[in-house]
């Protein structure tokens, strides 16, 4: 702590150089200042000083401190950075150039990387939370991990500083190349953090899984991002956008004609889609929760997970491109499925971590259906509050966890608020849970609620039957209130009744249970007896944490009332951002009753570049953009009267908005419809799970689940679907590789390897007995040798 | 004496060389040859088997100078009287090979050295 509060005073004096960055309004690409590059390359330098402390094997808790420290730096230098940003330019930073490759003069023959870094609205705002949350888990990760010290708590520490540094690159990233740099590298961190507990075979599965999974993901993004090369000859975002925004490839053709347009978007899902665990990817995220509980908050719930998020409304230019929309009603389509297929698997499990790693699925799926209604405010909204409150929610879990040996059974879990010193877990879980629940007047209510209203605003000619999605959404809000307040209800309120789980591990400075622990081993013996287990609370890092995260989560609730003319201050930092979709032509009078009030949304440094290009642009969709009613009045003296809508939204610029709510304002409207929806949930899970329980148990519930036994089983065992995916991909491959294995064995290594080496052996066989080694025999075969020859010269020659 | 060895030479083997031709003198340098090469193969004593190939190499010398003389060249006997000098300094050194092989296992047996057996 103490050398965090040093960093920040360091810092602060940094703040003077602070303010003259990124001035002049959509200016491109304006150069930042020297320290911003800091952000990433402090979590990297804390991580290699946690490996020398790992080579020295330190038994103390120095490599939390560093990480916190080296967090609290970057968090610092952000908020700098995000005070000195002129709130629609772009701050970049090059730290050097990485690659620069020149081999002809046609497009895709010159290739260049920079490892820089760019800030715009949406990466200052992934920014702020990642370095944020990173700094208060690495926080209670150093009392959490703390019966780990040692090696492996340097081992945790290593990996956790790695894994701020590669989210900060793939966050400030400026060309695509080290965006994937990053994206591996986080892959590469959530694998080594996932398998922290490597005695633990479950662990291990889980983290190869969550690994081959993403690498057949991440094959879409490494492919999109080379057909990106190939289309535009760039895979720097600034002349990326501003080609985009032209609506023209690398060789000057029209681009919306393209098959890219929707593939490379495809591609792009692909990635996404494995790393915020969507749709056919999803599985490997509920297994990840075997990595230790901070992992789970911050990898696996507030940062990593939502960096396929990231990349959609990083990318949203290339996504609007395209006129058909086709790659976004794929996203909106599997986040909405993705969100309710989770659901329904967390309502049926008992492990409370599994169900908030269900949630976070499910929760992912919400960002990915906003983004796809075109509602990029409302998903990174999402994605903001989400990062709070699931953060808060697994910490939360986790405290119970590190208290009951490890036990995440609901069902052996009741009434914790009675335990000595869960007062603040209890709070912190409450006010989690009312967020996930979409609770009224909670951050997470507003965040839901934007994508929501959305869903159903979107024509259904624009994205296909995004109103019956935006049902299966307010059906799924209900679930997830559901689920959410059955674990609440079950576990944290009640008659208090618990049974410690198996890892019991003594805490030598804390002094409240008495059990010997073997380190070696992590399983201790188990013993059921309540008699000698004593709950140890959680002290003060872990308080500290809780209470930080619960008030975060609490005061991103005021983030909506902020800017209320853009959506709130998340509207304002995507409008300053290539997430900005623009005014949408069908766009609703908002509740402040001014017509098309939002000032030119759309003024972020890529469609000022892109006006450049305007004479391109209205060869393409100039006349829907002419027509545009919302013609914007920018005062600029930039020459552009109108909207450049992208292709893909212009070929839509006279869709009508949904009418499935009448011609009520839709958030309005959704704010009473989610609101009810939610209250209900809850109490349908209050009447289920609290009145009336005397024991762990609820026994109203599992009449129920009795009644509709085959259902509840199979949901409990998620749909199956690991078995079927072990039917159809699993078992196949290992007998492929069987196969190959008999092929390799007996072909390969008898055949040819094998016989290889016996066949000298055989001849030196046949010929060693000629070797008697009396010097007759040899002079014997030495005059044999010259009789042959000569017989040869007499006999032959002659 | 140079007329009469010009004589000798044209007309094969003179009769100063007592009626012997060119065929008699391979024979003997065969035989020689023959000899030593039995004696090499059939003892076992190390000395015995030295003098054995000692007398190869004479049998070949001789050889060496019956040609010389029968195509009168002298270069084959300018030859032979090198192939002695060496001949020499190898016996020295072979029989001080044989002295210390003997230190070795007190034997003179070729038997005794049979290390290259496969």
């Amino acid at each position: 702590m103490m050398t965090g509060a040093e960093m920040i005073t360091a810092a602060s004096s940094l703040a003077a150089s602070a303010e003259p960055l990124a001035h002049g309004a959509g200016g491109h690409g304006e150069a930042g200042p020297w320290w911003v590059m800091l952000i990433p390359f402090v979590p990297f330098l804390c991580a290699a000083m946690v490996g020398v402390l790992a080579v020295f094997a330190i038994r103390s808790k120095l490599p939390a401190w560093l990480t916190v420290a080296g967090c609290l730096t970057s968090f610092t230098l952000v908020v700098l950075a995000f005070m000195g940003w002129d709130g629609h330019g772009v701050i970049s930073v090059t730290a050097f150039r990485w690659f620069d490759f020149d081999w002809g003069d046609t497009v895709g023959t010159s290739f260049m990387a920079d490892f820089g870094f760019r800030f715009d609205g949406l990466s200052l705002l992934w920014m702020l939370f990642v370095s944020g949350l990173s700094s208060a888990i690495a926080l209670y990760a150093s009392e959490y991990m703390d019966h780990d010290v040692g090696v492996d708590y340097c081992r945790f520490f290593g990996a956790f500083c790695l894994f701020v540094f590669s989210m900060s690159c793939l966050v400030m990233a400026d060309n695509m190349l080290l965006l994937f740099l990053g994206w591996e590298g986080v892959g590469l961190c959530s694998y080594l953090l996932i398998g922290y507990f490597y005695r633990r075979p479950a662990a291990v599965a889980a983290a190869k899984k969550a690994f081959i999974v993403n690498r057949i993901g991440d094959l879409g993004l490494l492919l999109g991002t080379l057909f990106t090369f190939t289309t535009f000859g760039t895979i720097e975002f600034e002349p990326l956008f501003a080609m985009i925004q032209a609506n023209e490839t690398g060789t000057g053709a029209a681009l919306s004609e393209s098959w890219q347009v929707w593939g490379i978007p495809l591609l792009l899902c692909g990635g996404a889609f494995g790393k915020s665990a969507q749709l056919f990817f999803y599985v490997w995220l509920p297994d990840a929760m075997e990595g230790p509980t901070p992992v789970s908050a911050l990898i696996h719930a507030a940062t990593m997970v939502t960096a396929g998020v990231y990349l959609v409304a990083r990318m949203m230019p290339l996504f609007l491109a395209d006129p058909d929309l086709i790659a976004l009603t794929v996203v909106a389509w599997s986040g909405t499925i993705t969100a309710l297929w989770a659901a329904t698997i967390a309502m049926a499990q008992y492990d409370i971590k599994r169900i908030m790693g269900y949630s976070t699925v499910s929760q992912l799926g919400y960002m990915f259906a906003g983004l796809g209604f075109l509602a990029s405010t409302g998903g990174v909204f999402h994605v903001f509050t989400h990062a709070f409150f699931k953060a808060t929610l697994f910490l939360a879990c986790g405290a119970v966890m590190h208290g009951f040996a490890g036990q995440l059974d609901m069902r052996k879990l009741s009434g914790l608020w009675g335990v000595p010193g869960f007062k603040i877990v209890t709070i912190a879980m409450l006010i989690g849970c009312l967020n996930l629940s979409g609770f009224p007047f909670t951050a997470g209510f507003f965040s839901k609620d934007m994508i929501l209203a959305e869903a159903f605003v979107t024509p259904d000619s624009v994205i296909w039957g995004s109103s019956a999605a935006g049902w299966v959404l307010l059906f799924t809000a209900g679930l997830t209130a559901y689920y959410t307040f059955r674990v609440f209800f079950r576990v944290f309120v009640g008659p208090t009744i618990y049974e410690p789980g198996d890892e019991l591990h003594g805490d030598d400075d804390h002094g409240h249970d008495d059990h010997a622990h073997d380190h070696g081993n992590g399983h201790g013996d188990a013993h059921g007896s309540h008699g000698g287990f004593h709950p140890h609370a959680p002290r003060w890092a872990i308080n500290t944490v809780l209470t930080v995260l619960t008030i975060g989560s609490l005061l991103a609730t005021g983030l909506y009332f902020i800017n209320r003319d853009e959506h709130g201050w998340t509207g304002k930092m995507v409008h300053a951002s290539s997430a900005n979709v623009g005014e949408l032509p069908w766009a609703h009078h908002d509740d402040h009753g001014e017509d098309h009030g939002l000032a030119p949304v759309g003024v972020n440094a890529i469609q000022t570049v892109a006006f450049q290009h305007d004479d391109h642009a209205d060869d393409h969709s100039g006349d829907h953009a002419h027509d545009d009613e919302h013609g914007h009045a920018h005062g600029d003296d930039h020459g552009h009267g109108h909207a450049a809508l992208p292709a893909g939204l212009a070929a839509h610029a006279d869709a009508e908005a949904g009418k499935i709510l009448g011609d009520q304002d839709p958030h309005k409207v959704m704010y009473y419809i989610s609101g009810v929806v939610g209250l209900v949930s809850i109490g349908i899970a209050f009447f289920f799970h609290f009145m009336g329980r005397t024991e762990c148990s609820a026994p109203k519930m599992d009449a129920i689940s009795r009644a509709i036994r085959p259902v509840s089983t199979w949901a409990e065992r998620k749909w199956l679907v690991d078995e079927f995916y072990g039917f159809i991909i699993v078992t196949p491959l290992r007998m492929i590789s069987h196969i190959f294995h008999w092929i390799d064995k007996g072909l390969v290594d008898i055949g040819l390897v094998d016989n290889a080496g016996r066949l000298p052996r055989v001849v030196a066989g046949a010929v060693r007995p000629t070797q008697n080694g009396l010097l007759q025999g040899y002079a014997t075969r030495m005059i044999g040798g010259v009789v042959v020859v000569l017989l040869i010269v007499v006999l032959i020659l002659y | 004496m140079i007329d009469t060895a010009l004589i000798v030479g044209q007309s094969g083997f003179p009769d100063p060389m007592g009626g012997l031709t060119l065929s008699h003198y391979l024979f003997v340098s065969a035989a020689m040859m023959a000899i030593g090469l039995i004696g090499f193969m059939s003892r076992r004593n190390l000395i015995i088997m030295f003098l054995c190939t000692e007398l190869m190499f004479q049998g070949a010398g001789i050889a060496l100078i019956a040609f010389s003389r029968y195509h009168l060249n002298y270069d084959g006997q300018t030859f032979v009287i090198f192939v002695l000098t060496i001949a020499a300094a190898e016996a020295a050194m072979a029989l001080a090979l044989v002295v210390l092989l003997f230190r070795r296992r007190e034997s003179l047996s070729s038997e005794e050295w049979s290390e290259l057996k496969g």
